[in-house]
C-alpha cells in the first residue's frame, strides 16, 4: 500500500510515449488530475537533472511538484523523485518509475508511484507491511471498487 | 491536491510495527478482545503490549472500553479509511493524467503514420 501501480496500453510506439512523458510540450498536454491547464513544465532530462511542473485544477487551486531524474533510458525506462512544492500537501519525497515495453499494438506503460510514506517505510524495514494493510483494507472497504495497488 | 492531514502520519506510523499490525489483524477477525487475550500470542510482556495499544489508540485505530476489571479492545475503521482515501487521490491524479497522455501519444502516432514514419 505504500505504492500505487497503474498499467496502460497505448497505441503509440514507446519513443513517442517516452517523449510525451519527458518533454515540456508533452507534459503540458496531460499532467494533472483534471482538465485544468499546466502552467509551467521544465525538464532537464538527464540523470541528476531536475523537472518542475505547475498546474491549475478546475477548482482554481494551483499545485506544483518537482524532483530529480534518477534513471533516463529512452525509450524504456524513467525514474524520478517526486515532491510537492511547499510541503503543505505531502511531506517527504516519493519515487515515480515508468517502464515502457514495446507490444504489438504499441506500448505497455507500467507506472509506479512508491515510497509514499517514505519516513515510516525506511524506519520499518518491514516487508510484511503491504500485505497486512491490504488485508485490513479489504475488511474496511469490502464493498469499494478494486484498484491496482501493491 | 492531496491534503496530508497529521492523522495520516499517526495512522501510517502506527501501522509500521509488526506487533501492532498483528494486533489489528486479530481484531479484524475477532470483534472485541480483552487485553490479556490479545497479549497471549506475543513473546512480550503485558506492559509492552499496553504501550502498543496506546499507540494504536492515539492513532484512533482501536477503542478500549473497561467493564469491571476487563478492558476490551475493538477495531476502529475511520483512520484506515482516511489513509485509503488519501492513496486513492493519488491514483485519480495519475490515472486521469495517463489517460490524457495516452490520447496525446496516440495522436502523435497517427500523425507520424500519415507522414509515413
Amino acid at each position: 500500500m505504500t505504492s500505487l501501480t497503474i498499467v496502460r496500453r497505448i497505441r503509440a510506439r514507446p519513443s513517442l510515449v517516452f517523449d510525451a512523458l519527458t518533454t515540456s510540450e508533452g507534459i503540458a498536454r496531460w499532467w494533472g488530475p483534471d482538465d485544468g491547464p499546466v502552467l509551467l513544465a521544465e525538464t532537464d532530462l538527464r540523470v541528476g537533472g531536475r523537472y518542475r511542473v505547475r498546474f491549475r485544477m478546475l477548482d482554481g487551486s494551483e499545485h506544483e511538484s518537482s524532483g530529480e531524474y534518477l534513471e533516463v533510458v529512452r525509450p524504456e525506462r524513467l525514474a524520478m523523485s517526486w515532491r510537492w512544492a511547499g510541503g503543505e500537501e505531502d511531506p517527504g519525497e516519493s519515487l515515480v518509475e515508468i517502464n515502457l515495453r514495446a507490444i504489438a499494438e504499441g506500448t505497455e506503460l507500467i507506472f509506479t508511484h512508491s515510497r509514499l510514506h517514505d519516513e515510516e517505510t525506511r524506519r520499518s524495514h518491514e516487508a510484511g507491511w503491504n500485505g497486512a494493510l491490504y488485508k485490513l483494507e479489504r475488511h474496511f472497504l469490502a464493498s469499494s471498487e478494486h484498484r491496482e495497488t501493491q | 491536491m492531496a491534503n496530508y492531514p497529521e492523522q495520516l502520519d499517526r495512522t501510517f506510523a502506527a501501522l509500521v510495527d509488526p506487533t501492532r499490525r498483528a494486533i489489528l489483524t486479530r481484531l479484524e477477525r475477532e470483534h472485541g478482545v480483552s487485553v490479556s487475550e490479545l497479549a497471549r500470542p506475543f513473546a512480550i510482556k503485558l506492559p509492552a503490549v499496553m504501550k502498543h495499544l496506546g499507540v494504536l489508540d492515539d492513532a484512533g485505530l482501536i477503542t478500549r472500553s473497561k467493564i469491571g476489571r476487563t478492558v476490551t479492545v475493538r477495531l476502529s475503521p475511520e483512520p484506515m479509511k482516511e489513509a485509503m482515501d488519501w492513496l486513492r487521490r493519488y491514483e485519480r491524479f495519475w490515472s486521469a493524467g495517463l489517460d490524457r497522455l495516452a490520447a496525446y501519444a496516440e495522436g502523435k502516432e497517427a500523425e507520424m503514420r500519415e507522414k509515413g514514419g
